[in-house]
């Protein structure tokens, strides 16, 4: 009874307050899948959380909960946020979904975003990043660099994201080099640094000469270093882990896009909507080129630009999969539906996908 | 000069009541410390930490929506632990029996009647029997250490799981997403009210009627004997392979029942992580109830707490959730050290005066 | 022939850290006593010795550090266990619990910090021996030392009287007691050794596999190790064996994955864990390879009678 009748006067305080049009703060919270001493995806999405408490100051306070497990627990961390009174929480990661369906429902004066998911409401936004498109210039980078035209790819889990990334890798690095390979270990996690770096140093036993990750440690680019092969980052910028051997890496920028929506929560202007940027929205960053000769990095640079006017989107049609099926008109890119739940790999790719 | 501890006659009843206000006594002392130094106000901190989560009817719902696996593996585990039997897999039968009751919901979903949830709580009881089987059954025909076999068994049931939902029990309108369909209808376990499903009611009757086995069946006696006087349960007509048996099968079936309850409601689908250890947690839960079915309750709800806690802590107090687990890790500890003082009573020793036998050369 | 190294190189980085966790273990749980707590040492030895080389600039004084870490949280564990005789399998997971929430919190500030390595130290002409030179000649000091430990704590368990009465206050306290040995004491002793091994396993992780930190970067290791105590039937010889088999089971895995055979990688995955079932099903059940049977008294608190 205290505790209701302590959120009731609160309420009223802030209806009052703003009534009177000073503006109340708006509590802006998160919800993490990892810890955020991960320096990987959790830690990305922290550091934007942290640009909104800079960009917007005393105007927002923020929270969060770290190492929410996918499962039971979601949504009543989920709730619990509601409860406190948080006007807008981010789910950060795809197993979050249907809890974040179930709690908004529940709720529906306050507001939600989901990440990497597909299901949305009045109060349900959804928001996502076009990873790809930093794997297709990568992909390009390395079909240049490599002597041995094999890159080895350490990755996850088979969901879609992952997937697109491995396909707009390969046909960046079919422009430059029709018979690239790849070869793929999936390590079942998200992040074991051990298990990651014995998947590298395997990879380079067999015949790669430069690693690309869909895994959130450093490891693989510490054996990069210490091998003297090269590699590619992944959501965070890796140089300080591997000076010699990152190329250049895929920094998942959350900042512009928290502050942008937190912003329209405050001003009233929040509408529940489908947002999935990319490089020309400054969401995909690629760290500074390093490690290369000036031409290739010029090269990159280019495909980066035209890929932020527009001009190049890396599924643009017709697009051969695995089974030699063609999909795609000619010169239009496949739909982000297509994209979103894509099951298959591009020819060229040895592996088999879970059916 | 050495503290030793010597066996009482009989158990201090006084003690047995004491000793875990005395622990969470203790725990708020130490955590108090904790929180000041990272400059927070300790009394509102413990508040928040042991009070408030039962301050709210939300939350106390959540408390008991939590404690309810945990009640109900904890106390398969303590039967099976009194019978010196060492299920360490509870977590693999809980994941099993997921995968089992949910079945009928995945691969026929159109299918809806009463029976449809009766029929996938038996498929998931099944479904922890029989991955509880491998070890006894292991154990028994070759001796083969069940420590480690269900141990094992516990990452080979998470990749099953994993290889299940991300291939062919896929929803197919799922965007390709590692999930199964939703359950609906039938299919999911009814509420008291909107939160607490019928899980919580099944967890209580079944400790209370491990209870009633332990006590006052003659099941329950051989389960006691061939724990603590193998011998003695042989001669009396007790086999010990049948108990090892029967152990795994009960709480490794009761682990994949709470497996199939947790995911026909909280979760309500198939996906790859259904479980926040909670086959590891409810080990600690057993030993935590004394390895008494009716403890187990209340270590259910004290460790649910716990858990409760330390969550409201990180959004109220702004702490990190490692906190709360170095405060779960003290709790444990000063309810197992004060616990001591139930059986045994502390008598300081003076070195001179215990005489040591020469060994003999 | 190249690949083969390469891939026995990986197998013995991977196998290091059980193989020093679990000697550990084994000479505690010789000597009676179930410490589950393996996992929570290990950790904890992983972020001091990150820590400490980080701070001083020094690995070495990392691997020390590590060493510390763990027989510090070992030492609560003997306390509880051996002082309060609290039951030792909730105190073990009491310590793990402890453990992981403790490092994570140490932790918080060496996150994306990239570490110092423990470098090789190369014997000089023995390393250039075709083949063998680099796997047994070139390796770092932690990897010498888990060769080093698994014959030395082979030597002293059944070659030395040390070794006899640590053996004898883990099949049967009262008697050992009665005897006059400090059961006790021993106890006390081995738990520590114990702690100092997973720590030192641990230190390994952040200081040479893969140096960093990151919360939980032990990943469950702790728990393989104390499987793999139970397979090795208690034998340091065989922890060993258990360990390498283990890791050369999960690296032929991804050698597999990468050969893009197209078989699922879960089914990879569980190998390492189904083969040590399976080989621990042939020891048990085989009548010519030896099976130690369990300390007898393994698990029991010893209450001295006075």
């Amino acid at each position: 009874m205290k505790k209701f009748l302590s959120i009731a006067a609160a309420a009223a305080l802030a209806v009052a307050l703003s009534a009177s049009g000073a503006a109340a703060k708006v509590k802006a919270c998160w919800i993490y899948v990892g810890p955020v001493g991960d320096f990987g995806y959790s830690y990305q999405h922290d550091q934007g959380r942290l640009e909104v408490e800079k960009a917007l100051g005393d105007q927002v306070e923020t929270a969060f909960v770290e190492n929410v497990p996918e499962g039971p627990d979601t949504e009543r961390a989920l709730e619990r946020l509601a409860r406190e009174g948080c006007n807008i929480t981010f789910a950060t990661s795809f197993g979050f979904m249907d809890a974040a369906v179930k709690v908004a429902k529940k709720f529906p004066d306050l507001k939600f975003e989901h990440a990497t998911g597909y299901k949305s409401a009045e109060n349900l936004a959804i928001y996502n990043a076009r990873f790809y498109e930093g794997r297709y210039v990568i992909g390009q980078i390395a079909a240049k660099l490599s002597k041995t035209g094999v890159a080895g790819y350490i990755v996850s889990f088979p969901i879609p994201e992952v997937v697109m990334g491995i396909n707009a890798f390969m046909l960046g690095a079919q422009t430059v080099n029709p018979d690239f390979k790849i070869k793929i270990i999936w390590v079942n996690s998200w992040y074991d640094p051990g298990k990651e770096a014995d998947a590298a140093k395997v990879l380079f036993s067999q015949g790669a000469d430069i690693i690309v990750q869909h895994t959130d440690s450093t490891a693989p680019l510490q054996v990069a270093q210490e091998q003297g092969k090269l590699g590619f980052g992944q959501s965070s910028d890796m140089i300080k882990f591997a000076p010699k051997s990152q190329l250049t890496a895929i920094v998942d920028d959350w900042g512009p896009y928290y502050v942008r929506r937190v912003k329209e929560v405050i001003d009233g202007t929040w509408k529940t909507q489908s947002t999935w940027e990319g490089m020309k929205e400054g969401l995909v960053v690629l760290s500074p080129f390093t490690n290369m000769p000036d031409d290739v990095a010029k090269m990159a640079a280019e495909t980066a630009e035209k890929i932020k006017s527009g001009e190049l989107h890396p599924f643009t049609g017709p697009i051969t999969r695995q089974d030699g099926t063609v999909v795609g008109e000619a010169g239009k890119p496949l739909p982000d539906t297509d994209l979103l739940s894509m099951n298959w790999y591009v020819k060229g790719v040895d592996d088999k996908l879970p059916q | 000069m050495q503290l030793l501890f010597e066996r009482r006659p009989e158990r201090s009843r006084g003690l047995m009541l004491l000793s875990p206000v005395i622990a969470l006594l203790l725990t708020a002392l130490v955590g108090a410390v904790i929180f000041a130094l990272r400059g927070l106000d300790p009394l509102h901190a413990l508040y928040v930490y042991f009070i408030e989560p039962l301050t709210t009817l939300w939350s106390v719902e959540q408390l008991l929506v939590k404690a309810a696996p945990l009640v109900l593996i904890g106390a398969g585990l303590s039967i099976a632990y009194i019978a010196n039997v060492w299920n360490i897999g509870a977590e693999g039968q809980f994941t099993i029996g997921a995968v089992f009751g949910g079945m009928l919901p995945v691969l026929f979903p159109d299918f809806q009647s009463p029976l449809v949830l009766p029929l996938m709580l038996i498929m998931g009881l099944l479904g922890g029997m029989i991955c509880g089987f491998i070890p006894a059954f292991l154990k028994n025909r070759f001796a083969a250490n069940e420590i480690l076999t269900s141990l094992m068994l516990v990452y080979v049931a998470g990749l099953l799981l994993d290889w299940l939902v991300r291939g062919p029990w896929r929803d197919p309108h799922g965007f390709n997403f590692p999930k199964t369909v939703t359950f609906s209808g039938w299919q999911m376990l009814p509420t008291i009210g909107t939160t607490v499903h019928i899980g919580v009611v099944i967890a209580l009757v079944t400790a209370l009627a491990l209870a009633f086995l332990l006590d006052r069946t003659i099941k329950g006696f051989e389960i006691r004997v061939l724990g603590s006087a193998p011998r003695a349960g042989i001669f009396a007509g007790f086999s010990r392979p049948r108990m090892v048996m029967f152990a795994f099968l009960l709480s490794g079936g009761l682990a994949g029942l709470a497996g199939i309850c947790e995911v026909a409601s909280t979760v309500g689908q198939l996906q790859p992580t259904i479980s926040p250890g909670y086959g590891f947690t409810a080990i600690i839960v057993a030993f935590l109830g004394r390895l008494n079915p009716i403890g187990v309750i209340v270590s259910g709800l004290i460790l649910a707490l716990s858990y409760m806690g330390g969550e409201s802590a990180q959004v109220a107090l702004g702490i990190s959730d490692k906190i709360a687990k170095v405060f779960q890790g003290i709790l444990l500890f000063f309810i197992l050290a004060c616990d001591t003082f139930i059986l045994y009573r502390p008598r300081v020793v003076s070195r001179r005066a215990a005489p040591e036998l020469a060994p003999a050369e | 022939m190249d690949i083969l190294q390469a891939l026995i190189l990986t197998v013995i980085t991977a196998a290091t850290p059980l193989l020093l966790a679990g000697v550990g273990e084994a000479v505690v749980e010789r000597a009676g006593v179930l410490n589950l707590g393996v996992e929570g040492m290990m950790v904890m030895g992983a972020v001091s010795g990150f820590g400490a080389a980080y701070v001083t600039g020094s690995p070495y004084l990392g691997v020390v550090a590590s060493i510390l870490a763990g027989t510090g949280l070992a030492l609560l564990f003997a306390i509880l266990t051996q002082t309060f005789l609290a039951n030792q399998v909730a105190s073990g997971l009491a310590l793990t619990l402890l453990g992981l929430g403790l490092s994570g919190l140490i932790g918080e500030a060496f996150v994306g910090l990239p570490g110092t390595k423990v470098e090789k130290l190369v014997f000089p002409a023995l390393s250039d021996i075709p083949f063998i030179g680099r796997i047994l000649f070139a390796q770092d000091l932690i990897v010498y030392l888990s060769f080093l430990l698994t014959a030395v704590v082979s030597y002293v368990l059944f070659r030395t009287r040390l070794g006899l009465v640590v053996r004898a206050i883990g099949n049967n306290h009262d008697s050992a007691h009665a005897l006059g040995y400090g059961v006790i004491a021993i106890r006390y002793l081995c738990i520590l050794f114990g702690g100092a091994c997973a720590g030192l396993a641990g230190g390994y992780l952040s200081l040479a596999y893969t140096p960093q930190w990151i919360e939980n970067m032990t990943a469950g290791r702790g728990w393989i190790a104390l499987a793999l105590v139970v397979f090795a039937s208690w034998l340091p010889w065989r922890v060993a064996v258990g360990a390498y088999l283990f890791g050369a089971v999960t690296i032929l895995g991804f050698f597999v994955q990468g050969m893009g055979w197209g078989i699922p990688s879960q089914f990879l995955s569980s190998l390492p864990y189904i083969v040590t079932i399976i080989a621990l099903v042939i020891i048990s059940a085989s009548r010519t390879i030896s099976r130690a049977a369990a300390p007898a008294c393994l698990g029991r608190s010893f209450v001295p009678d006075r």
